[in-house]
């Protein structure tokens, strides 16, 4: 961490000098990337509104975290929004109902219980509010570590069932006559973006995630030739993205997850206009 | 259900044996008592109404699907010899806005490389190979989304017959492909059945083609109703009853 704060201290980016900035240019650099594979099938397997609902349940387990006085209800968000994934798939596979209906179903149940909960005994919900919004400037060394592992986990997974998982995902028939373990490798991810998307959310907020997870692969497809580029494009979007969202915030003192946001709506607007019709 | 070898005593090169194969889906009876023979170099057409259990069979034989009973294959002198099947599903809607290429679509089945750090130059090599087999080498770089029925089919094709297998099995393989297209399919079908020698087992709704290319024919509704050389099965009582009072059309 000295390395990275003292690089910046070298270069003459006054908004780099702070250490808050420096810690919040990492948690972005690293978030990004994340969030820019975990997009591709996301997308790919119109999986969009799930990682939606994940984001409420993980606010769910947070409250439930902190009813019961654990110091870091982030341990208990984790260990809920995996259970409600886990949950989901298995209800989706025993159901007739669609999956978009499920899902209504599991997300409101799981916003209305973290409410329940969080306002019992009269509680006051305002201390909740930071996970409505998020704030990335508040990220500490120890978290930016955890998301080093996550994304190495990401990374590591990624190689070995990128594979698997797009053939999951576009055509699960074929994939399951070619042996792939098309419950488990669905599983395994639902249960990866439930793990990444209870972490992000203190820092960009639930009500924002979604767009992290979803903009920068829509913005690719709109670009992408193959399944290289897409993935390449989304990365590197959701980087570009990142740091230039990061700069506005600083500057104009809004949200930095807002600021993201919005800098990945007006990238999917510009690749919109000049999207590939067609193959 | 039993999958393995038996003596191979019927005289052919080489052959596919099915006894007495149920399925059985809580207490609802799909197929029963299913028995067929295929030999090596033939083409047998299963045809039957919709929900006669035509894909639960071929799932059956695939073993994606829970059954009793025995499915056996034998080549004379490789006792135990593992059989190895193509499969091509019933063909997906696929979206046309997927950036999945043809090529990236084989990556992903056939290569431990990811697809997303592309495709190397020896895989490519070996897709284009593959292509060959359906006279398909130009649709390599065409998103799989943007394919017509009739390419994405030879597409689909052209993987099942990578690794080279014993027995090709087609699920549909017709529906939504033009006149065109389909004379086009079963030609190439019928022109790899020869040259690789194996045996391919279809189902399809499509009657017209059965008199040029299927050696043999099964009418299926939850049981085999019927079955034999094409001009047997269409011209067959059974026939007339299945499709004139359940309203199908040839």
């Amino acid at each position: 961490m000295s390395i990275w704060y003292a690089f910046w201290d070298m270069l003459p980016f006054e908004m780099f000098h702070w250490n808050f900035m420096k810690n919040a240019l990492l948690a972005v650099l690293l978030m990004a990337p994340l969030f820019g594979i975990l997009s591709t099938n996301i997308v790919t397997g119109k999986m969009s509104f799930f990682s939606d609902a994940l984001g409420h349940s993980a606010f769910t387990g947070i409250a439930i975290g902190a009813i019961l006085g654990i110091a870091a209800p982030t341990v208990v968000a984790v260990i809920f929004s995996v259970l409600f994934s886990l949950l989901f798939s298995f209800v989706r596979a025993k159901s007739n109902h669609a999956a978009d209906t499920l899902i209504g179903v599991f997300s409101s149940t799981a916003v209305a219980l973290g409410i329940f909960i969080a306002t019992y005994g009269g509680g006051s919900f305002t201390k909740y509010n930071q996970y409505l919004i998020g704030d990335i400037l508040s990220v500490t060394s120890l978290e930016l570590l955890l998301l080093f592992f996550v994304l190495i986990g990401v990374l590591v997974f990624w190689l070995f069932a990128s594979n698997k998982m797009t053939l999951t995902s576009i055509y699960p028939q074929l994939a399951s006559s070619r042996g792939v373990p098309v419950h488990l490798t669905q599983t395994i991810f639902t249960t990866l973006i439930a793990v990444v998307v209870t972490l992000s959310i203190s820092w960009v907020g639930l009500l924002i995630l979604n767009s992290l997870l979803v903009l920068p692969a829509a913005t690719s497809r709109n670009i992408a030739k193959n399944t290289k580029q897409y993935h390449g494009y989304s990365v590197l979007i959701a980087l570009i993205a990142s740091i230039i969202g990061l700069c506005i915030s600083y500057y104009l003192g809004t949200s930095a997850g807002a600021s993201i946001s919005l800098v990945l709506g007006i990238f999917f607007m510009i690749s919109f206009l000049f999207r590939k019709v067609g193959g | 259900m039993n999958l393995g070898s038996h003596g191979g005593n019927c005289g052919h090169s080489c052959c596919l044996r099915i006894a007495d194969l149920s399925v059985k889906i809580g207490s609802d009876m799909i197929l029963e008592n299913i028995s067929l023979h295929a030999h090596c170099g033939e083409m047998i057409a299963i045809i039957g109404p919709n929900g006669a259990g035509k894909s639960t069979l071929l799932k059956a034989i695939l073993g994606q699907q829970e059954s009793t009973g025995v499915i056996s294959f034998a080549i004379p002198g490789q006792r135990n010899r593992k059989l190895t099947i193509g499969y091509v599903p019933q063909s997906p809607t696929f979206d046309p806005g997927d950036p999945v290429t043809v090529a990236d679509l084989f990556a992903c089945c056939m290569s431990k490389r990811p697809a997303f750090l592309g495709i190397s130059k020896k895989m490519k090599e070996k897709i284009e190979e593959c292509l060959e087999r359906v006279h398909g080498e130009e649709l390599i770089n065409k998103r799989v989304g943007t394919l017509s029925g009739g390419e994405l089919q030879r597409v689909l094709l052209a993987l099942a017959l990578e690794p080279l297998p014993n027995i090709l099995i087609l699920d549909e393989p017709l529906s939504g492909v033009d006149v065109e297209g389909m004379s086009m399919l079963m030609d190439m079908l019928d022109e790899i059945r020869q040259v690789y020698d194996l045996s391919i087992l279809m189902t399809t709704h499509d009657f017209s083609t059965l008199e040029t290319y299927a050696d043999h024919v099964i009418l299926l509704d939850r049981a085999v109703l019927c079955q034999g050389t094409p001009s047997e099965v269409l011209n067959s009582k059974e026939f007339q009853t299945v499709f004139h009072r359940k309203g199908g059309t040839q």
